[in-house]
């Protein structure tokens, strides 16, 4: 047994961190909170030239061809940089639904086209209220165009093309939902760019008049194949999480030790102690958990839906926890734009929500484990 | 990242499940199984005895303290071969629960400090099950600040005369022998005037008295010392430096990793798969699954932190103290698991014992979970453990950390 990442990849880790150290500082980040750009454009052109966005994308169509291990790795630095860039739409969500799907032709024109960073992708999945679910797709396809709406739509507003779950029969069951490819630029998508907690990763709203789609795995397949993209990405969001949660911890460990009040460091109350003791052994948690996720997902082992909900939930819960106790310990400072507590906050937030809620995922958890003890 | 054995591991596993499946005391796997967690009682037979004979078995074969060298009656293992062993185990395993402070805590700090002579005299019994230790170092005026104790220990030639009284000590009705925790020098400050001893439980001055617990049970004891006599030579570590040597018997308990933790949840899931609600079962309910998801995050995250613990360990790094987290995630899960399971039961949860649900499994463990977080460093000392030694925040202000012994005042307890 090894439970733990290679030194390879320990070291891509700290390749990682020191370029977007560099690269994504909190000052750069707030240029893209601030509205004054949609995304970090420059750090995106830096991922690509890096070779990080095609980690996980084989050779034969222009990626790194490393794995998922390796994607693990860079998510974790992704998260624990806030980077404002449409890394999880696009390499997540977008690339693992061609990975999974894709014609080879279709493999040919997009993933070689995410891992040189000229082309954002999304998955178009939501239409208002509600989580993931059969019944919740309205948006229709026939003869090949969708008409329809899509909302919330991860970095919508500066996506090249989407993965569209659309209805394409009427019975109600999973069958009845398909996906589509949509060049978002050709026409026929007015995009509307919506309001949200995280800026620094947008979301839209598209809508579809008659567009022309291609269809992307078999028709009726639709279902089954989403819910694979979600168990990975829900994987590899959650290194980010991790990431996210532990530099939540560290940003108040060096305030605590900082900060002085009734002549002492507050580090050295014990509330404060205690609060920051509990945050570790979220994120502890959480890491574990995803280890374990993100060997399933190397592996493709028969354990990744279980596993994939389980590093979910936990991570979820450990960057809310630890991105909330970090304001906290920050007191009237931390609440103040200037200070960036507020960043991981609205990131961890809004996160918790992207792939749908923690509720959708308790449930997919049980479901799971059910039906793992009846086998 | 892979789970998967090398070769050795494999030839490991296989000998130690052929050897296991060839000689465990089968008749009581079942019992084990279904025992309530912290609390294995056997209906039919002594467990005392039945986990004796299961350990001498054990150490007959070369399967006893796996990790300890060969010569003091270990196999001289690597920890992941510990690890498989209590994977392949399983049930039996709670059969050695009465060792645990022996074999976890005792024995490493004897093979840390004791005369070679004494190493070889004492460990291979020790390890084989034949004798029983126990851990004396709280006393009513220390537990958690356990530095504030105040046995005392006074020279008289080659010996030492112990007076003084000891609380909480698990397992020592039964036990053979004890290292103890006194104070030799009350003039200094706390930290400086302690010092070490093992000693046989049976020496003239000892008495041990029972304690019945919360839990109903009594598994721990108050024990007295009047003047009894211990030799120098079984003294461990230097006079006066007696809270080093505890500082390596409790990196020890840490240590102790690999034994999965109880959290209660495989147990409460399988409740909740059956359990029929007064609205459908209880599994389809959707403040149950989110209870049982959170809970099943948390007993899955403990467990691969652990693996991640032992593959560091595999790597020839140490334990830290971030092993700290087991003990007080599940302390406090075990507890709130119990509370959630009788209140799934409704009225009829408040009936314990064999008329209660699963014979009173929920039950049980509520009564033993305050316990667990107290035991072993309570929930508030394993967050001040974490929060100092791994997050790096300053000590807690100790007032009485440069002031002798004697000049502290006492009031209160004790
Ligand atoms: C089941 C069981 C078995 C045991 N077995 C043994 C044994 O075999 N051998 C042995 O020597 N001892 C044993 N103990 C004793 C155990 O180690 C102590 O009970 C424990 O360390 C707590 O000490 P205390 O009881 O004096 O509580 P106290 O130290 O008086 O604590 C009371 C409260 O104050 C809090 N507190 C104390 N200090 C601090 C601090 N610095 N910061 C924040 N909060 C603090 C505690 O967390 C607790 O909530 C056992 C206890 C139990 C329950």
């Amino acid at each position: 047994m090894n439970f733990d990442f290679s030194d390879d990849q320990k070291q891509l880790r700290d390749q990682a961190r020191k370029f977007l150290a560099e690269k994504c500082s909190p000052k750069a980040v707030r240029v893209v909170l601030d509205g004054k750009a949609p995304y970090d454009k420059e750090l995106w052109k830096g991922l690509a030239e890096m070779g990080f966005l095609g980690v996980a994308i084989p050779e034969e169509f222009g990626g790194a061809g490393a794995g998922h291990l390796e994607l693990c790795v860079i998510a974790e630095e992704m998260g624990r940089a806030n980077a404002p860039v449409p890394f999880s739409s696009t390499v997540y969500l977008a690339a693992e639904a061609l990975l999974i799907a894709g014609s080879d032709a279709q493999k040919k024109k997009w993933l070689p086209a995410i891992a040189s960073g000229e082309a954002i992708g999304t998955l178009a999945l939501f239409e208002g209220k509600g989580n993931p679910a059969p019944k919740n797709v309205k948006l229709t396809a026939a003869n090949g165009v969708l008409n329809g709406v899509k909302k919330p739509v991860a970095d919508g507003g500066i996506a090249d093309f989407a993965v569209v779950a659309a209805r394409t029969g009427s019975s109600g069951r999973e069958n009845d939902i398909s996906l589509f490819l949509v060049d978002l630029k050709a026409g026929g998508v007015e995009v509307n760019n919506l309001t949200n907690l995280d800026p620094t990763r947008g979301q839209a709203e598209l809508t579809f008049k008659d567009c022309k789609a291609e269809p992307l795995g078999a028709a009726g397949e639709g279902w089954s194949i989403l819910t694979q993209v979600l168990d990975r990405a829900a994987v590899l969001c959650a290194f980010e999480q991790v990431g996210g949660s532990d530099r939540a911890l560290e940003m108040g460990r060096d305030y605590a030790l900082d900060r002085i009040a009734f002549g002492r460091q507050i580090g050295s109350f014990q509330a404060v102690k205690h609060m920051l003791a509990d945050m570790y052994v979220s994120a502890t948690l959480a890491r574990s958990n995803s280890y374990y996720g993100a060997w399933a997902l190397s592996t493709n082992a028969a354990e990744l839906p279980e596993a994939a909900a389980a590093a979910r939930i936990s991570a979820t819960q450990a960057f809310q926890h630890c991105a909330k106790n970090n304001i906290q310990v920050h007191g009237g400072m931390g609440f103040t734009w200037e200070f960036d507590c507020h960043m991981y906050y609205r990131r961890a937030n809004a996160m918790a929500l992207g792939l749908g809620s923690l509720s959708y995922w308790e449930d997919q958890l049980i479901d799971r484990m059910r039906k793992k003890n009846a086998a | 990242m892979n789970f998967d054995d090398t070769p050795q591991e494999a030839e490991f596993r296989a000998t130690a499940r052929a050897w296991i499946g060839a000689n465990a005391p089968k008749q009581y796997e079942e019992e084990l199984r279904k025992s309530s967690l912290g609390r294995t009682v056997l209906k039919n037979a002594n467990i005392l005895e039945v986990a004796k004979a299961w350990q001498k078995k054990k150490a007959d074969a070369g399967w006893a303290c796996l990790h300890w060298p060969k010569e003091y009656g270990g196999r001289g293992s690597s920890p992941i071969e510990r690890v498989i062993w209590q994977q392949e185990e399983g049930p039996f395993g709670q059969l050695s629960r009465m060792f645990i402070i022996g074999h976890g805590m005792c024995g490493p700090t004897m093979m840390a400090f004791a005369r070679e002579e004494h190493k070889r005299t004492y460990l291979p019994p020790l390890a084989s099950g034949e004798k029983v230790w126990c851990q004396l170092f709280s006393e009513p005026a220390g537990g958690s600040d356990v530095a504030g104790l105040r046995t005392r220990a006074e020279k008289d030639g080659d010996d030492w005369i112990i007076n003084g009284q000891k609380i909480w000590t698990s397992g020592a009705h039964y036990s053979d022998y004890g290292i103890l925790l006194t104070r030799t020098d009350p003039t200094v400050p706390k930290h400086k005037g302690l010092t070490m001893f093992f000693l046989d439980m049976k020496s003239p001055g000892v008495e041990v008295r029972p304690i019945k617990q919360a839990s109903g049970a009594s598994d721990f004891n108050e024990v007295y010392f009047t003047n009894v006599r211990i030799p120098d030579h079984q003294r461990l570590g230097e006079v006066g430096d007696g809270w080093n040597v505890s500082l390596t018997t409790l990196m020890n308990e840490r240590s102790a990793i690999g034994a999965a933790v109880s959290t209660g949840f495989p147990e409460l899931f399988e409740y909740c798969s059956s359990l029929m609600l007064d609205d459908g079962p209880a599994i389809e309910d959707r403040a149950v699954r989110s209870k049982l998801a959170n809970w099943a995050v948390k007993a899955s995250g403990l467990k691969y932190t652990s693996m991640r613990a032992i593959s560091a360990l595999s790597r020839g790094e140490r334990p830290g103290p971030e092993n700290s987290i087991g003990k007080l995630v599940a302390g406090s899960m075990i507890q709130d698991v119990a509370t959630y399971a009788l209140d799934l039961q409704g009225a009829a949860g408040v009936v314990s014992g064999e008329d209660a649900e699963l014979a009173g499994r929920f039950q049980a463990m509520l009564l033993r979970a305050p316990g667990t977080r107290v035991e072993g460093g309570t929930d508030e000392i394993m967050r001040n453990i974490i929060a100092e030694r791994v997050l790096g925040l300053p000590g807690d202000i100790r007032v009485d950390k440069d002031v002798p012994f004697n000049k502290i005042p006492t009031k209160g307890r004790g």
